[in-house]
């Protein structure tokens, strides 16, 4: 019986992340209101496109690390850089393939010099590009290289 | 002790990431002797009566590169002749992208009748000593005496999906400006684009 139960739970489990996939098209004021938070929680943003390969390449990291890591306040946000006409042509079809599980924001603001600096004064706009943050606990780093799994958990783990 | 380690990480992140040098408007831009599509080496000081250069770091492989290929094209017809030509630099280790290695870099040059030098940067020392951090990334420099001055470093405009779509045409204004003896009322501005391939 138990092990029944085990069973059922472990296939609503992987059903219910198969189906947490979710991605929308959503203008910098949604980001903002993400970045400003005050939740005690830690956040990663990741940016990306899917025609950047190293992007492309990481974010197995940051599916990975979602699902080890469930149980804790950590939550993944990759937003997307791609541009919004090629959402449904290009961008789902990529997700779907690659079986991405993590929220995909994609970002509709082409006038990039009005918001790179707001989210980090640094970023020069050059993707790969990662924010890891906890408003609450003041804390905040950024990552402007493409990460592997490990260094990204070494990173992440002291701050969980 | 959680918010010292995650200072400490932060700090040394901070330090390995942003150390990277790099211009800003107003400094004195280095001229350099970089391999041209030609064979042959090129530098600023030999393109005379050049009252300042486009220098835009860019490359075969990235989407965005190839969506201002065109636009660069535009920018030297319409500058060189009045003293503001473009120099393409590629400053990416083709160990990390074989796609921009110096004979695709000839290919495409020939493919899309570049008009300008398109120069490799191997050892990245002048993307480095720019502060280029992505493909396309612009750097307008301006003679003044003996000296070129970084006038302007960022995007060619504000949007790169479509060059028709672009209200804010960052670099061509800027020249404008420059021709009329001003000073570029927008001298600095950020944009997406792909990360420069560094060496490991």
């Amino acid at each position: 019986m138990l092990k029944k139960t085990i069973f059922f739970c472990l296939i609503l489990f992987n059903y219910q992340i198969v189906c947490a996939q979710n991605a929308k098209i959503i203008k910098f004021d949604e980001l903002q209101n993400l970045l400003d938070t005050k939740s005690d929680s830690i956040y990663v943003i990741n940016f990306w496109a899917t025609w950047c390969a190293p992007c492309v390449k990481e974010l197995p990291a940051f599916e990975n690390l979602i699902v080890k890591y469930s149980s804790k306040k950590l939550r993944i946000v990759l937003v997307s850089l791609d541009f919004a006409t090629q959402f449904e042509k290009k961008v789902l079809p990529f997700l779907h393939k690659k079986q991405i599980k993590s929220e995909v924001w994609l970002l509709n603001e082409l006038d990039y010099d009005t918001w790179i600096g707001k989210v980090d004064q640094n970023w020069q706009g050059n993707i790969p590009f990662t924010l890891i943050f906890n408003n609450k606990q003041k804390t905040r780093l950024s990552i402007d290289k493409a990460v592997d799994e490990k260094e990204l958990e070494k990173i992440i783990l002291p701050l969980l | 002790m959680k918010k010292l380690s995650f200072l400490l990480i932060a700090l040394l992140i901070n330090l390995l990431v942003f150390a990277q040098e790099g211009y800003k408007v107003g400094d004195k831009g280095m001229d350099f002797s970089l391999k041209n599509i030609d064979g042959k080496m090129f530098s600023l000081a030999s393109v005379k009566d050049a009252k300042g250069f486009i220098v835009v770091f860019t490359c075969n492989h990235c989407p965005f590169s190839k969506l201002y290929e065109d636009r660069i094209i535009a920018l030297n017809k319409e500058f060189a002749p009045k003293g503001y030509s473009v120099v393409a630099i590629n400053p990416n280790d083709v160990k990390a992208e074989p796609d921009d290695s110096f004979e695709k870099m000839q290919e495409r040059a020939k493919e899309k009748g570049f008009t300008f030098p398109y120069l490799v940067d191997e050892s990245q020392k002048i993307a480095k000593t720019y502060g280029a951090a992505r493909t396309p990334h612009a750097f307008i420099l301006q003679k003044q005496g003996a000296e070129l001055k970084v006038v302007y470093i960022g995007a060619i405009d504000n949007n790169s999906e479509s060059a028709t779509a672009a209200d804010k045409k960052y670099v061509e204004d800027a020249i404008h400006e420059l021709l009329e003896g001003k000073k570029p009322t927008i001298t600095s501005t950020k944009a997406v684009g792909c990360s420069i391939k560094w060496k490991e």
